[in-house]
């Protein structure tokens, strides 16, 4: 250890909500639970967070609601065009890779972009190149290249990018 | 158990099993690797989740409080659904699967390879 | 109706289960098989779920939410290992 790290109470706040959360839908809060939550929440960060790295945080929590909301109903919106992809023909099918370009650069918000570009339009993503810049993405059908790209461009990388601050 | 939660839980799970069938009939008839890739990344989790939501309204109103047990399972399955489709992904380009002719820009997928692999040209 | 319900739902998911069972054997690359097993999983959480409905006992939850773990994990694990010839480097 090069530096002695300060102590913090809550090192990692999102976290320890979220694992006190999780004990009570695991117990059905009951109220004895409700403590030993609490007390997992607050000793369990301090174990932990000198183990990871540095993360970057959502600075704006309404608009990551807001983010997952419309993923939420993206997601079933696709999940309608797939089955229609599917049910069809196969000859009608017209996949095809295409190399989005990437703004973002930390890792969080790169994993939350790949992963909704993966849940939603009809498109998976398959490599990352290894300097961060472009995203190959597999689409299930596709008909204009460049619309495609400006949309997962649009609707997911720009929201994430005000979200994170980056 | 009221007749309008019945219907509810009941067409959740009708609903849900057939995504499920959608997905799994992809994975069986569709062309080539990659685009099995999206059958059951995307309607097995919507699929899964349809039941699971009803299984959560089913044990609130039996069980009589509020159980959310099953949000847990739906969550995991939504966050690990895109990272395990990013592997297999990765896994197929690596082992070089046949792509079907129609294949658009598939000099893109050869790229992507011989990032993996920068000595095998 | 619920039973019904469930009755028809468990029926639909059995095909699917045949399907992926059928992906699984004929295959052709070691990936597909992957993809068959991933989606089984998925699959046979969604069965275990209607079985609890069914029986009317929540205590069916744990094994679902342990084949969903193990599921991923193993997914990764599988494709870790056709990626590098090794899973634990």
């Amino acid at each position: 250890m090069d530096k002695l790290r300060k102590f913090v109470w809550f090192p990692t706040p999102y976290h320890s909500v979220l694992l006190w959360l999780v004990w009570q839908i695991l117990h059905d809060f009951s109220r004895g639970h409700m403590v030993l939550g609490a007390v997992f929440a607050i000793i369990i960060p301090w174990i932990v967070a000198p183990l990871s790295e540095e993360a970057a945080v959502a600075k704006k929590p309404i608009k990551a609601l807001m983010y997952t909301f419309r993923l939420l109903i993206d997601i079933a919106v696709s999940n309608y065009d797939v089955a229609k992809r599917v049910l069809q023909s196969n000859r009608s099918l017209k996949p095809a890779f295409i190399v989005v370009p990437l703004d973002i650069k930390d890792p969080v918000p790169l994993t939350i972009f790949t992963s909704s570009v993966s849940l939603t339009p009809g498109t998976v993503s398959v490599e990352l190149s290894d300097d961060r810049k472009w995203l190959y993405v597999h689409v299930l059908h596709l008909e204009d290249e460049q619309a495609l790209i400006k949309l997962i461009k649009d609707r997911y990388e720009a929201p994430l990018k005000e979200i994170f601050g980056c | 158990m009221t007749v309008f939660l019945e219907v509810v839980v009941s067409v959740l799970l009708v609903f849900g099993a057939i995504v499920m069938l959608i997905g799994s009939i992809g994975l069986a008839k569709l062309p080539d690797y990659f685009t099995r890739l999206h059958a059951p990344t995307k309607a097995s989790t919507l699929g899964v989740a349809c039941i699971l939501v009803a299984s959560m309204i089913f044990f609130s109103v039996q069980l009589g409080h509020v159980n959310l047990k099953e949000v847990l399972i739906t969550m995991f399955l939504l966050i690990t659904a895109p990272v395990a489709a990013h592997m297999l992904g990765k896994a197929g380009l690596h082992y070089k699967v046949k792509m079907t002719d129609s294949t658009q820009n598939q000099h893109l997928a050869k790229k992507a390879y011989l990032q993996q692999n920068p000595d095998d040209k | 109706m619920l039973s019904v319900a469930i009755l028809i739902a468990c029926a639909l998911i059995c095909c699917a289960l045949a399907l992926n069972a059928w992906r699984l054997i004929i295959g052709p690359t070691t990936p597909d098989r992957i993809i068959a097993v991933d989606t089984m999983y998925i699959n046979s959480i969604a069965l275990i779920i209607l079985l609890g409905i069914h029986q009317g006992s929540a205590i069916y939850y744990e094994s679902a939410l342990l084949i969903a773990l193990l599921g991923f994990v193993s997914t990764s694990a599988f494709c870790k290992y056709l990626l590098r010839g090794d899973i634990i480097e």
